[in-house]
Protein backbone atom coordinates (compact mmCIF):
# COMPACT_ATOMS: atom_id res chain seq x y z
CA UNK A 1 0.00 0.00 0.00
CA UNK A 2 1.09 3.70 -1.10
CA UNK A 3 1.30 6.57 1.38
CA UNK A 4 -1.38 7.93 -1.16
CA UNK A 5 -3.88 4.84 -0.57
CA UNK A 6 -3.27 5.15 3.31
CA UNK A 7 -3.96 8.68 3.04
CA UNK A 8 -7.05 8.53 1.14
CA UNK A 9 -7.89 5.36 3.24
CA UNK A 10 -11.24 6.75 4.64
CA UNK A 11 -12.15 8.71 1.88
CA UNK A 12 -12.26 5.69 -0.49
CA UNK A 13 -14.29 3.54 2.54
CA UNK A 14 -16.72 6.44 1.82
CA UNK A 15 -16.63 5.62 -1.94
CA UNK A 16 -16.72 1.83 -1.40
CA UNK A 17 -19.75 2.33 0.99
CA UNK A 18 -21.40 4.86 -1.40
CA UNK A 19 -20.79 2.38 -4.19
CA UNK A 20 -23.51 -0.46 -2.93
CA UNK A 21 -26.48 -0.96 -6.07
CA UNK A 22 -29.10 0.23 -4.15
CA UNK A 23 -26.86 3.87 -3.22
CA UNK A 24 -25.95 4.50 -6.29
CA UNK A 25 -28.75 3.27 -8.13
CA UNK A 26 -31.00 5.61 -5.92
CA UNK A 27 -31.90 9.18 -6.81
CA UNK A 28 -29.35 11.58 -6.29
CA UNK A 29 -31.12 13.46 -3.13
CA UNK A 30 -30.67 10.21 -1.54
CA UNK A 31 -26.95 9.36 -1.93
CA UNK A 32 -26.55 13.11 -0.82
CA UNK A 33 -28.25 12.55 2.17
CA UNK A 34 -26.88 8.73 2.81
CA UNK A 35 -23.45 10.55 2.46
CA UNK A 36 -24.25 13.25 4.78
CA UNK A 37 -25.40 10.31 7.39
CA UNK A 38 -22.01 8.80 6.81
CA UNK A 39 -20.38 12.06 7.51
CA UNK A 40 -22.25 12.80 10.19
CA UNK A 41 -21.91 9.42 12.23
CA UNK A 42 -17.91 9.16 11.06
CA UNK A 43 -17.51 12.91 13.05
CA UNK A 44 -19.82 11.67 15.90
CA UNK A 45 -17.74 8.62 16.74
CA UNK A 46 -14.39 9.84 16.55
CA UNK A 47 -15.53 12.71 18.76
CA UNK A 48 -17.47 11.04 21.08
CA UNK A 49 -14.86 8.53 21.29
CA UNK A 50 -12.67 11.25 21.89
CA UNK A 51 -14.63 12.95 24.41
CA UNK A 52 -14.71 9.49 26.66
CA UNK A 53 -10.45 9.74 26.70
CA UNK A 54 -9.91 13.07 27.21
CA UNK A 55 -12.42 12.88 30.36
CA UNK A 56 -10.59 10.17 31.55
CA UNK A 57 -6.73 11.35 30.23
CA UNK A 58 -7.03 15.16 31.90
CA UNK A 59 -8.25 13.80 35.14
CA UNK A 60 -4.98 11.38 34.90
CA UNK A 61 -2.73 14.54 34.05
CA UNK A 62 -4.19 17.03 36.31
CA UNK A 63 -3.44 13.95 38.77
CA UNK A 64 0.48 14.02 37.43
CA UNK A 65 0.27 17.63 37.89
CA UNK A 66 -1.32 17.80 41.52
CA UNK A 67 1.26 14.99 42.77
CA UNK A 68 -1.49 11.79 43.06
CA UNK A 69 -2.55 9.35 40.87
CA UNK A 70 -6.25 10.18 39.47
CA UNK A 71 -8.24 7.38 38.26
CA UNK A 72 -6.78 3.82 38.32
CA UNK A 73 -9.44 1.51 39.51
CA UNK A 74 -11.19 0.93 36.16
CA UNK A 75 -9.60 -0.98 33.74
CA UNK A 76 -6.03 -1.02 32.88
CA UNK A 77 -5.03 2.21 33.94
CA UNK A 78 -8.29 3.72 34.55
CA UNK A 79 -8.70 3.44 30.97
CA UNK A 80 -12.35 2.46 31.12
CA UNK A 81 -13.50 5.16 33.87
CA UNK A 82 -15.39 7.11 31.19
CA UNK A 83 -18.14 3.73 31.00
CA UNK A 84 -18.66 3.82 34.05
CA UNK A 85 -18.86 7.32 34.31
CA UNK A 86 -21.13 7.30 31.49
CA UNK A 87 -23.42 4.27 33.18
CA UNK A 88 -23.41 6.29 36.45
CA UNK A 89 -24.97 9.69 34.84
CA UNK A 90 -27.55 7.60 33.19
CA UNK A 91 -28.97 6.02 36.06
CA UNK A 92 -28.96 8.90 37.84
CA UNK A 93 -32.36 10.61 39.17
CA UNK A 94 -33.22 13.79 36.64
CA UNK A 95 -34.56 16.54 39.00
CA UNK A 96 -36.50 19.62 37.08
CA UNK A 97 -37.17 22.22 39.74
CA UNK A 98 -40.72 22.49 40.21
CA UNK A 99 -40.44 26.66 39.88
CA UNK A 100 -38.61 26.00 36.53
CA UNK A 101 -39.54 26.63 33.06
CA UNK A 102 -40.23 23.06 32.18
CA UNK A 103 -39.53 23.49 28.23
CA UNK A 104 -36.65 26.34 28.16
CA UNK A 105 -35.45 23.83 31.05
CA UNK A 106 -35.24 21.08 28.76
CA UNK A 107 -34.05 22.72 25.78
CA UNK A 108 -31.47 24.14 26.75
CA UNK A 109 -28.84 21.47 27.05
CA UNK A 110 -29.87 20.37 23.59
CA UNK A 111 -29.12 23.89 22.33
CA UNK A 112 -25.72 23.85 24.03
CA UNK A 113 -24.46 20.73 22.67
CA UNK A 114 -25.99 21.36 19.28
CA UNK A 115 -23.69 24.18 17.70
CA UNK A 116 -20.67 22.85 19.06
CA UNK A 117 -21.34 19.91 17.11
CA UNK A 118 -22.17 21.34 14.30
CA UNK A 119 -19.31 23.67 13.96
CA UNK A 120 -16.87 20.50 14.28
CA UNK A 121 -18.51 19.91 10.33
CA UNK A 122 -16.76 22.25 8.98
CA UNK A 123 -13.07 21.92 10.31
CA UNK A 124 -10.71 19.58 7.68
CA UNK A 125 -9.24 16.48 9.10
CA UNK A 126 -7.07 15.62 6.38
CA UNK A 127 -6.78 15.52 2.72
CA UNK A 128 -10.37 15.32 0.99
CA UNK A 129 -11.48 14.74 4.89
CA UNK A 130 -13.42 17.95 5.40
CA UNK A 131 -17.19 17.01 6.48
CA UNK A 132 -19.49 19.75 5.37
CA UNK A 133 -16.92 21.59 2.68
CA UNK A 134 -18.64 25.24 2.11
CA UNK A 135 -17.51 28.39 0.99
CA UNK A 136 -18.13 30.34 3.94
CA UNK A 137 -16.93 27.61 6.06
CA UNK A 138 -14.99 29.86 9.22
CA UNK A 139 -18.54 32.51 9.00
CA UNK A 140 -20.89 28.88 9.11
CA UNK A 141 -18.36 28.14 12.35
CA UNK A 142 -19.07 31.48 14.46
CA UNK A 143 -22.81 31.70 13.12
CA UNK A 144 -23.90 28.52 14.62
CA UNK A 145 -20.83 29.11 17.39
CA UNK A 146 -22.67 32.42 18.61
CA UNK A 147 -25.84 30.27 18.96
CA UNK A 148 -24.03 29.05 22.39
CA UNK A 149 -24.93 32.23 24.23
CA UNK A 150 -28.43 31.65 23.84
CA UNK A 151 -28.25 27.97 25.05
CA UNK A 152 -26.31 29.45 28.25
CA UNK A 153 -29.21 31.91 28.70
CA UNK A 154 -31.77 29.04 28.33
CA UNK A 155 -30.01 27.07 31.02
CA UNK A 156 -30.07 30.09 33.30
CA UNK A 157 -33.47 31.03 32.65
CA UNK A 158 -34.84 27.94 32.38
CA UNK A 159 -33.84 26.97 36.05
CA UNK A 160 -35.51 29.79 38.10
CA UNK A 161 -32.31 30.18 40.24
CA UNK A 162 -30.62 33.03 41.28
CA UNK A 163 -27.14 30.74 40.71
CA UNK A 164 -28.09 30.05 37.59
CA UNK A 165 -29.33 33.18 36.21
CA UNK A 166 -26.21 34.74 37.97
CA UNK A 167 -23.76 32.31 36.14
CA UNK A 168 -25.20 32.47 32.80
CA UNK A 169 -25.33 36.09 32.77
CA UNK A 170 -21.44 36.04 34.00
CA UNK A 171 -21.30 33.43 31.09
CA UNK A 172 -22.80 35.72 28.60
CA UNK A 173 -21.10 38.62 29.30
CA UNK A 174 -17.40 37.03 29.34
CA UNK A 175 -18.61 35.30 25.44
CA UNK A 176 -20.08 38.63 24.08
CA UNK A 177 -16.63 40.09 24.77
CA UNK A 178 -14.03 37.67 24.05
CA UNK A 179 -16.17 36.47 21.03
CA UNK A 180 -14.97 39.83 19.03
CA UNK A 181 -11.33 39.16 19.21
CA UNK A 182 -12.12 35.69 18.61
CA UNK A 183 -13.34 36.63 15.04
CA UNK A 184 -10.99 39.70 14.54
CA UNK A 185 -7.84 37.75 15.28
CA UNK A 186 -9.48 35.13 12.34
CA UNK A 187 -9.62 38.31 10.09
CA UNK A 188 -5.42 38.44 9.49
CA UNK A 189 -5.80 34.74 8.30
CA UNK A 190 -8.72 35.64 6.00
CA UNK A 191 -7.76 38.77 4.47
CA UNK A 192 -3.86 37.19 3.64
CA UNK A 193 -5.76 33.66 1.79
CA UNK A 194 -8.52 36.27 0.61
CA UNK A 195 -11.05 33.13 1.20
CA UNK A 196 -13.69 32.75 4.07
CA UNK A 197 -13.10 28.57 2.91
CA UNK A 198 -11.21 25.79 5.60
CA UNK A 199 -10.12 24.01 2.81
CA UNK A 200 -8.85 27.33 1.30
CA UNK A 201 -7.16 28.17 3.72
CA UNK A 202 -4.98 24.90 4.63
CA UNK A 203 -4.18 24.50 1.37
CA UNK A 204 -2.67 28.46 1.56
CA UNK A 205 -0.52 26.85 4.13
CA UNK A 206 1.50 23.98 2.61
CA UNK A 207 5.13 23.80 1.33
CA UNK A 208 8.46 24.97 3.14
CA UNK A 209 10.56 28.09 3.35
CA UNK A 210 14.18 27.37 2.47
CA UNK A 211 12.77 24.04 2.24
CA UNK A 212 12.37 22.97 6.23
CA UNK A 213 10.17 25.73 8.08
CA UNK A 214 6.76 24.75 6.91
CA UNK A 215 4.43 28.11 5.49
CA UNK A 216 2.15 27.93 8.70
CA UNK A 217 0.87 30.96 9.16
CA UNK A 218 1.96 30.57 13.32
CA UNK A 219 5.56 31.08 11.80
CA UNK A 220 4.81 34.77 10.53
CA UNK A 221 4.30 38.00 13.27
CA UNK A 222 0.95 38.37 13.06
CA UNK A 223 0.28 34.82 12.88
CA UNK A 224 2.08 34.40 15.98
CA UNK A 225 0.20 37.17 18.17
CA UNK A 226 -2.89 36.08 16.36
CA UNK A 227 -2.39 32.67 17.25
CA UNK A 228 -2.04 33.20 20.85
CA UNK A 229 -5.31 35.82 20.94
CA UNK A 230 -7.23 33.84 19.59
CA UNK A 231 -5.79 30.82 22.14
CA UNK A 232 -6.77 32.58 25.02
CA UNK A 233 -10.39 33.80 23.79
CA UNK A 234 -10.84 30.10 22.45
CA UNK A 235 -9.91 29.39 26.64
CA UNK A 236 -12.64 32.05 27.21
CA UNK A 237 -15.62 30.99 24.91
CA UNK A 238 -15.19 26.80 25.95
CA UNK A 239 -15.55 28.49 29.65
CA UNK A 240 -12.14 26.77 30.79
CA UNK A 241 -9.63 27.76 33.84
CA UNK A 242 -8.73 30.20 34.64
CA UNK A 243 -11.41 32.19 32.96
CA UNK A 244 -14.44 29.34 34.26
CA UNK A 245 -15.51 32.32 36.19
CA UNK A 246 -19.45 31.86 34.96
CA UNK A 247 -19.50 28.14 36.84
CA UNK A 248 -16.89 29.48 39.97
CA UNK A 249 -17.89 26.41 42.37
CA UNK A 250 -16.91 28.89 45.40
CA UNK A 251 -19.10 31.64 44.46
CA UNK A 252 -22.25 30.37 42.43
CA UNK A 253 -22.14 26.98 42.89
CA UNK A 254 -22.14 25.76 39.21
CA UNK A 255 -23.27 29.06 37.39
CA UNK A 256 -25.72 28.11 34.42
CA UNK A 257 -25.86 24.25 35.36
CA UNK A 258 -26.93 24.34 39.19
CA UNK A 259 -29.85 22.80 38.24
CA UNK A 260 -29.22 20.31 36.46
CA UNK A 261 -28.81 16.06 37.29
CA UNK A 262 -28.03 13.28 35.56
CA UNK A 263 -28.06 13.45 31.85
CA UNK A 264 -29.05 16.97 30.93
CA UNK A 265 -25.35 17.65 33.30
CA UNK A 266 -23.71 15.33 30.97
CA UNK A 267 -24.88 17.17 27.67
CA UNK A 268 -23.65 20.33 29.19
CA UNK A 269 -20.41 18.26 30.08
CA UNK A 270 -20.42 16.88 26.50
CA UNK A 271 -20.95 20.57 24.63
CA UNK A 272 -18.09 21.75 26.41
CA UNK A 273 -15.46 19.31 25.37
CA UNK A 274 -16.83 19.49 22.48
CA UNK A 275 -16.65 23.33 22.13
CA UNK A 276 -13.51 22.71 23.10
CA UNK A 277 -12.46 20.15 20.13
CA UNK A 278 -14.43 22.98 18.21
CA UNK A 279 -11.80 25.75 19.12
CA UNK A 280 -8.48 23.84 18.92
CA UNK A 281 -9.20 22.28 15.24
CA UNK A 282 -10.11 25.53 14.12
CA UNK A 283 -6.63 26.95 15.52
CA UNK A 284 -5.16 24.09 14.36
CA UNK A 285 -6.70 24.95 10.94
CA UNK A 286 -6.15 28.43 10.63
CA UNK A 287 -2.80 28.80 12.04
CA UNK A 288 -0.83 25.68 12.69
CA UNK A 289 -1.24 24.17 8.86
CA UNK A 290 -4.31 22.23 9.29
CA UNK A 291 -3.46 18.42 8.71
CA UNK A 292 -0.29 19.35 6.88
CA UNK A 293 3.62 18.14 7.91
CA UNK A 294 5.73 19.82 10.16
CA UNK A 295 8.61 18.81 7.80
CA UNK A 296 8.94 17.27 4.24
CA UNK A 297 10.04 13.85 4.61
CA UNK A 298 7.34 13.32 7.20
CA UNK A 299 4.56 13.74 4.64
CA UNK A 300 4.75 9.87 4.57
CA UNK A 301 2.37 10.05 7.45
CA UNK A 302 -1.31 10.12 6.79
CA UNK A 303 -2.83 13.77 6.43
CA UNK A 304 -5.70 12.89 9.72
CA UNK A 305 -2.69 12.20 12.12
CA UNK A 306 -1.08 15.42 11.41
CA UNK A 307 -4.36 16.95 12.51
CA UNK A 308 -5.27 14.69 15.72
CA UNK A 309 -1.16 14.96 16.48
CA UNK A 310 -1.88 18.75 16.59
CA UNK A 311 -5.38 18.56 18.03
CA UNK A 312 -3.81 16.67 21.18
CA UNK A 313 -1.15 19.13 21.62
CA UNK A 314 -3.56 21.36 22.19
CA UNK A 315 -5.86 20.18 24.20
CA UNK A 316 -3.06 19.10 26.23
CA UNK A 317 -2.38 22.58 26.72
CA UNK A 318 -5.51 23.34 27.72
CA UNK A 319 -4.98 21.19 30.25
CA UNK A 320 -2.26 21.93 31.46
CA UNK A 321 -3.60 25.46 32.11
CA UNK A 322 -6.42 23.87 34.09
CA UNK A 323 -3.87 22.30 36.53
CA UNK A 324 -1.67 25.20 36.57
CA UNK A 325 -3.42 28.49 36.48
CA UNK A 326 -6.07 29.98 39.38
CA UNK A 327 -9.29 31.18 38.76
CA UNK A 328 -9.46 35.28 37.34
CA UNK A 329 -11.99 37.72 38.99
CA UNK A 330 -14.82 38.54 37.02
CA UNK A 331 -13.58 41.86 36.29
CA UNK A 332 -10.26 41.55 35.49
CA UNK A 333 -11.34 39.02 32.58
CA UNK A 334 -13.61 41.63 31.05
CA UNK A 335 -10.80 44.33 31.35
CA UNK A 336 -8.65 42.24 30.11
CA UNK A 337 -10.86 41.36 27.28
CA UNK A 338 -11.72 45.28 26.09
CA UNK A 339 -8.48 46.68 27.08
CA UNK A 340 -5.71 44.38 26.03
CA UNK A 341 -7.49 41.93 23.35
CA UNK A 342 -9.57 43.88 21.53
CA UNK A 343 -6.38 46.68 20.67
CA UNK A 344 -4.07 43.99 19.91
CA UNK A 345 -6.42 41.79 17.66
CA UNK A 346 -6.84 44.62 15.69
CA UNK A 347 -3.01 45.72 15.44
CA UNK A 348 -2.85 42.25 14.19
CA UNK A 349 -5.16 43.46 11.47
CA UNK A 350 -2.92 46.42 10.66
CA UNK A 351 0.32 43.54 11.20
CA UNK A 352 -0.79 41.34 8.56
CA UNK A 353 -1.51 44.18 6.08
CA UNK A 354 2.00 45.45 6.45
CA UNK A 355 3.00 41.92 5.61
CA UNK A 356 0.97 41.28 2.72
CA UNK A 357 2.19 45.05 1.08
CA UNK A 358 5.67 44.51 1.91
CA UNK A 359 7.16 42.32 -0.38
CA UNK A 360 10.64 42.30 0.59
CA UNK A 361 11.22 39.44 3.21
CA UNK A 362 13.29 40.85 5.93
CA UNK A 363 11.55 43.89 5.93
CA UNK A 364 8.37 42.40 6.22
CA UNK A 365 9.60 40.71 9.60
CA UNK A 366 10.42 44.09 10.56
CA UNK A 367 7.34 45.86 9.76
CA UNK A 368 4.90 43.22 11.33
CA UNK A 369 6.61 42.59 13.78
CA UNK A 370 7.63 46.63 14.65
CA UNK A 371 3.55 47.42 14.79
CA UNK A 372 2.69 44.67 16.82
CA UNK A 373 5.28 45.56 19.71
CA UNK A 374 4.84 49.43 19.12
CA UNK A 375 1.38 48.78 20.23
CA UNK A 376 1.99 45.97 22.62
CA UNK A 377 4.17 48.12 24.67
CA UNK A 378 2.43 51.30 24.66
CA UNK A 379 -0.56 49.31 25.82
CA UNK A 380 1.50 47.89 28.69
CA UNK A 381 2.59 51.20 29.52
CA UNK A 382 -0.66 52.98 29.47
CA UNK A 383 -2.81 50.64 31.19
CA UNK A 384 -1.39 51.11 33.88
CA UNK A 385 -2.22 47.68 35.22
CA UNK A 386 -1.59 47.98 38.94
CA UNK A 387 -3.52 51.37 39.71
CA UNK A 388 -6.08 48.63 40.78
CA UNK A 389 -3.92 47.15 43.36
CA UNK A 390 -5.60 48.74 46.53
CA UNK A 391 -8.22 47.60 48.90
CA UNK A 392 -11.10 46.87 47.24
CA UNK A 393 -14.15 48.03 48.14
CA UNK A 394 -17.84 46.00 47.95
CA UNK A 395 -21.08 47.59 47.50
CA UNK A 396 -23.19 45.08 49.21
CA UNK A 397 -20.03 43.89 51.88
CA UNK A 398 -17.81 44.48 54.23
CA UNK B 1 -36.81 18.83 -3.79
CA UNK B 2 -36.59 23.04 -3.94
CA UNK B 3 -40.23 23.46 -3.70
CA UNK B 4 -40.86 20.55 -0.85
CA UNK B 5 -37.81 22.43 1.09
CA UNK B 6 -39.77 25.77 0.72
CA UNK B 7 -42.99 24.63 1.73
CA UNK B 8 -41.01 22.78 4.89
CA UNK B 9 -39.09 26.28 5.34
CA UNK B 10 -42.44 28.58 4.77
CA UNK B 11 -44.16 26.40 7.99
CA UNK B 12 -41.25 26.24 10.25
CA UNK B 13 -40.34 30.21 9.52
CA UNK B 14 -44.38 31.03 9.84
CA UNK B 15 -45.41 28.77 13.31
CA UNK B 16 -42.16 30.54 14.65
CA UNK B 17 -43.20 33.91 14.13
CA UNK B 18 -47.11 33.17 15.03
CA UNK B 19 -45.80 31.40 18.45
CA UNK B 20 -43.52 34.61 18.83
CA UNK B 21 -46.43 36.68 18.25
CA UNK B 22 -48.99 34.68 20.34
CA UNK B 23 -47.00 33.12 23.03
CA UNK B 24 -48.27 34.67 26.78
CA UNK B 25 -44.73 34.82 27.90
CA UNK B 26 -42.40 37.63 26.55
CA UNK B 27 -39.65 34.92 27.22
CA UNK B 28 -40.83 32.30 25.17
CA UNK B 29 -41.87 34.42 22.14
CA UNK B 30 -38.29 36.19 21.95
CA UNK B 31 -37.12 32.44 21.31
CA UNK B 32 -39.87 31.47 19.15
CA UNK B 33 -38.31 34.92 17.51
CA UNK B 34 -35.01 33.18 16.72
CA UNK B 35 -36.44 30.09 15.43
CA UNK B 36 -38.10 32.76 12.74
CA UNK B 37 -34.77 34.38 12.44
CA UNK B 38 -33.57 30.90 11.64
CA UNK B 39 -36.28 30.04 8.79
CA UNK B 40 -34.85 33.19 7.13
CA UNK B 41 -31.78 32.12 7.00
CA UNK B 42 -32.92 28.82 5.38
CA UNK B 43 -34.62 30.83 2.80
CA UNK B 44 -31.50 32.41 1.88
CA UNK B 45 -29.82 29.09 2.09
CA UNK B 46 -32.48 28.06 -0.11
CA UNK B 47 -31.31 30.80 -2.65
CA UNK B 48 -27.77 30.42 -3.00
CA UNK B 49 -26.91 32.94 -0.66
CA UNK B 50 -24.72 31.70 1.12
CA UNK B 51 -23.03 34.30 2.87
CA UNK B 52 -26.28 36.32 3.38
CA UNK B 53 -27.80 33.56 5.43
CA UNK B 54 -24.59 33.04 7.91
CA UNK B 55 -24.90 36.48 8.50
CA UNK B 56 -28.41 36.59 9.27
CA UNK B 57 -28.08 33.73 11.51
CA UNK B 58 -24.75 35.03 12.88
CA UNK B 59 -26.07 38.40 13.35
CA UNK B 60 -30.23 37.38 14.66
CA UNK B 61 -29.55 34.50 16.75
CA UNK B 62 -25.87 35.16 17.72
CA UNK B 63 -26.80 39.22 18.76
CA UNK B 64 -30.32 40.54 18.04
CA UNK B 65 -31.65 37.54 19.94
CA UNK B 66 -29.59 37.73 23.08
CA UNK B 67 -29.87 41.75 23.26
CA UNK B 68 -34.11 41.01 23.44
CA UNK B 69 -33.56 38.50 25.83
CA UNK B 70 -31.38 40.76 27.88
CA UNK B 71 -33.82 43.45 27.29
CA UNK B 72 -36.54 41.51 28.95
CA UNK B 73 -34.30 40.41 31.16
CA UNK B 74 -33.80 43.80 33.23
CA UNK B 75 -36.93 45.52 32.16
CA UNK B 76 -40.07 43.01 32.64
CA UNK B 77 -40.70 42.78 37.01
CA UNK B 78 -44.61 41.18 36.38
CA UNK B 79 -44.51 37.55 35.10
CA UNK B 80 -46.90 37.96 32.23
CA UNK B 81 -49.05 40.52 30.38
CA UNK B 82 -52.67 41.09 31.50
CA UNK B 83 -54.25 38.26 28.03
CA UNK B 84 -56.35 40.50 25.62
CA UNK B 85 -56.90 40.73 22.29
CA UNK B 86 -54.62 43.74 20.85
CA UNK B 87 -56.54 45.01 18.42
CA UNK B 88 -53.99 48.15 18.02
CA UNK B 89 -51.04 45.56 16.96
CA UNK B 90 -53.38 43.47 14.60
CA UNK B 91 -54.22 46.24 12.84
CA UNK B 92 -50.71 47.82 12.25
CA UNK B 93 -49.95 44.34 11.11
CA UNK B 94 -52.50 43.97 8.53
CA UNK B 95 -51.56 47.72 7.21
CA UNK B 96 -47.96 46.30 6.62
CA UNK B 97 -49.35 42.89 5.35
CA UNK B 98 -51.84 44.38 2.66
CA UNK B 99 -48.30 47.22 1.86
CA UNK B 100 -46.22 44.59 1.29
CA UNK B 101 -49.10 42.45 -0.92
CA UNK B 102 -49.68 45.63 -2.84
CA UNK B 103 -45.71 46.44 -3.77
CA UNK B 104 -44.95 43.06 -4.40
CA UNK B 105 -48.23 43.03 -7.13
CA UNK B 106 -46.69 46.35 -8.18
CA UNK B 107 -43.24 44.97 -8.62
CA UNK B 108 -43.40 43.93 -12.86
CA UNK B 109 -41.08 40.99 -13.56
CA UNK B 110 -40.91 38.92 -10.25
CA UNK B 111 -40.57 36.13 -12.24
CA UNK B 112 -37.27 36.80 -14.58
CA UNK B 113 -35.00 34.33 -14.51
CA UNK B 114 -31.91 35.25 -11.67
CA UNK B 115 -28.99 35.91 -13.03
CA UNK B 116 -25.57 32.90 -13.00
CA UNK B 117 -24.80 33.45 -9.32
CA UNK B 118 -20.82 33.62 -9.34
CA UNK B 119 -18.60 31.62 -7.01
CA UNK B 120 -18.81 33.56 -3.50
CA UNK B 121 -15.37 35.00 -2.55
CA UNK B 122 -14.22 37.00 0.16
CA UNK B 123 -12.45 39.40 -2.14
CA UNK B 124 -15.96 40.49 -4.47
CA UNK B 125 -17.82 41.14 -1.13
CA UNK B 126 -15.10 43.21 0.26
CA UNK B 127 -14.67 45.07 -3.66
CA UNK B 128 -18.45 45.85 -3.20
CA UNK B 129 -17.75 47.34 0.24
CA UNK B 130 -15.15 49.45 -0.67
CA UNK B 131 -16.23 50.71 -4.19
CA UNK B 132 -20.11 51.06 -4.65
CA UNK B 133 -21.50 50.55 -1.30
CA UNK B 134 -18.56 52.47 0.46
CA UNK B 135 -20.74 55.59 1.57
CA UNK B 136 -23.10 53.03 3.35
CA UNK B 137 -20.53 51.72 5.07
CA UNK B 138 -19.36 54.29 6.32
CA UNK B 139 -22.59 55.78 7.75
CA UNK B 140 -22.87 52.27 9.65
CA UNK B 141 -19.48 52.54 10.79
CA UNK B 142 -19.93 55.96 12.36
CA UNK B 143 -23.81 54.52 13.17
CA UNK B 144 -21.95 52.20 15.35
CA UNK B 145 -18.96 54.01 16.56
CA UNK B 146 -21.81 56.40 18.02
CA UNK B 147 -23.61 53.86 19.60
CA UNK B 148 -20.38 52.78 21.85
CA UNK B 149 -19.78 55.61 22.87
CA UNK B 150 -23.32 56.51 23.71
CA UNK B 151 -23.14 52.92 25.54
CA UNK B 152 -19.96 53.93 27.59
CA UNK B 153 -21.41 57.29 28.16
CA UNK B 154 -24.36 55.54 30.20
CA UNK B 155 -22.17 53.19 31.85
CA UNK B 156 -20.39 55.65 33.39
CA UNK B 157 -23.18 58.17 34.51
CA UNK B 158 -24.22 55.49 36.51
CA UNK B 159 -20.66 54.92 37.93
CA UNK B 160 -20.85 58.34 39.77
Amino acid sequence: MTATSVDQTFVSLKGWLLSFGFISGAPEWVQAIVSSLINISALLGVFMTLFALISVLERKILGRIQNRYGPNRVGPFGLFQPVADGIKLLIKEDIVPDRADKVVHFLAPIMAAMPAILALGVIPYGRNMTAFSIDGGILFFFAVGSASELAVFMAGWGSNNKFSMLGAMRAIAQMVSYELPLIITVLPVVMIVGALSADAIVAAQAGYAQGFIPRWFVFTPWGGAAFLLFFISGLVESNRTPFDVPEGESEIVAGHMTEYSGFKYAIFFLAEYFGMFAISGLSVTLFLGGWHAPLPFLEIVPSYIWFFAKLAVLLFVFIWIRGTLPRMRVDHVMNFAWKFMMPMAFTCIVAAAAWHYQRQSVLRWVWSLGILLVVYLALSRFLRTGKNLSTRTYRFAE
Amino acid sequence: MSTAAFIFIAIFTLSGALAAACLRKLIHAAFCLVVAFLGLALFYFLLGAEFVGLVQVFVYVGAVAVLIVFTILLTRREEENTGGFNWGGAVVALAVFAGLVWTIFKTPGTAVAAPPIEALTVKRIGEALMTSYVWPLQCVGLLLTAALLGALVLVMEEKR
